[in-house]
């Protein structure tokens, strides 16, 4: 079992041997996903803390 | 042997308690506490799963380098049921013992369960369309794990169309239990059924199939998705929380100390 780098070259690790498509298509818009719903949730929780601070008047601000 | 006596004044509140947690009051700050370590853990065991996956793994021998996409895809599957496992039980308890949490417990992980059964058929596709021809089939694995997809939509859709919380809780739960089945026949269709999809990559009872490296990028990416699931979902859960609770006492004093911090 080795630890090194698997690949001889950058353009190889791009290409994936053909299957670039394929591989990248899943890992970017995996990652994409993720990114979205912690946009989602940090933009929920300022949204939920600013309908708090209406409702129960701004005299803490 | 006899464990010494408790001194009589002790008082009580040393004693810890899980059902001290169960108030959605007192579940509110650890749970913004531990928030940060979930996150950070995700965060390494995903670039180390995604480092060893896509750097160290070696070419597969029969399917080239499209193998790669089982790091992600093999632990957003798991994830997928997993959590579907864990709402459906906080849906459960809920409905049983009638405590609010559980159910925005139930409510919280349903969109991020709804994210990785999408990631699941989004990567299958993508695999599906080098090794097998075609993206889609609808076979037992593939059209079940898409039935789990629109059981989370359904639960949310659901939750959402009712106005009183308790009532679209309620709702929601039947839903989810009825929708349990499913996931024994996504996890065993491979089995049971003739389908295009390969069997388990990794087994409890046999010495692994795949080369060591393999297995371990999947193990950690797999490990990250669970972390990310926990701290998004307990992200989820304080602003449900802060939702529902909005006319309450201990609301109204959080959110005096949070504009005092910010």
């Amino acid at each position: 079992m080795t630890w090194g780098v698997y690949w001889s070259s950058f353009d190889a690790f791009v290409t994936m041997g053909g299957y670039g498509l394929y591989v990248w298509g899943s890992y970017f818009v995996a990652a994409a996903a993720l990114a979205i719903e912690i946009v989602l949730l940090v933009s929920r929780r300022r949204r939920t803390l600013r309908m708090l601070a209406q409702l129960h008047g701004s005299d803490s601000q | 042997m006899q464990s010494p006596a408790s001194p009589p004044d002790a008082p009580r509140r040393t004693r810890f308690s899980w059902t001290y947690f169960a108030s959605p009051a007192t579940f509110y700050p650890p749970a913004g506490a531990m928030i940060p370590w979930f996150a950070a853990a995700a965060a390494i065991l995903c670039a180390a799963g995604v480092y060893v996956g896509l750097l160290v793994a070696p070419t597969d021998a029969t399917q080239g380098d499209s193998y790669r996409i089982i790091f992600i895809h093999v632990g957003a599957a798991w994830m997928s049921m997993f959590l579907y496992l864990v709402m459906a039980f906080w849906a459960t308890v809920g409905l049983a013992w009638n405590t609010r949490l559980a159910s925005m417990m139930a409510s919280a992980l349903a969109p991020t369960g709804a994210l990785f059964a999408f990631l699941a058929l989004w990567t299958g596709a993508l695999w599906g369309k080098p090794t097998w021809g075609t993206w889609w089939v609808w076979d037992a694995r593939l059209t079940s794990e898409l039935i789990l997809l629109f059981l989370y939509i359904g639960f949310m859709a659901l939750q959402a169309a009712i106005d009183d919380p308790r009532r679209a809780d309620r709702a929601g739960a039947v839903l989810a239990i009825v929708g349990v089945i499913n996931v024994p026949i996504i996890y065993f269709s491979v089995q049971w059924w003739n389908t295009l999809h390969q069997g388990s990559s990794i087994s409890m009872t046999r010495a692994p199939s795949m080369a060591a490296t393999m297995v371990l990028g999947m193990l950690l990416v797999a490990l990250g998705f669970w972390m990310y699931s926990i701290a998004a979902a307990l992200a989820r859960v304080r602003s449900i929380i802060l939702e529902r609770e909005r006319r309450t006492d201990w609301v109204v004093s959080e959110i005096g100390k949070t504009m005092g911090t910010t």
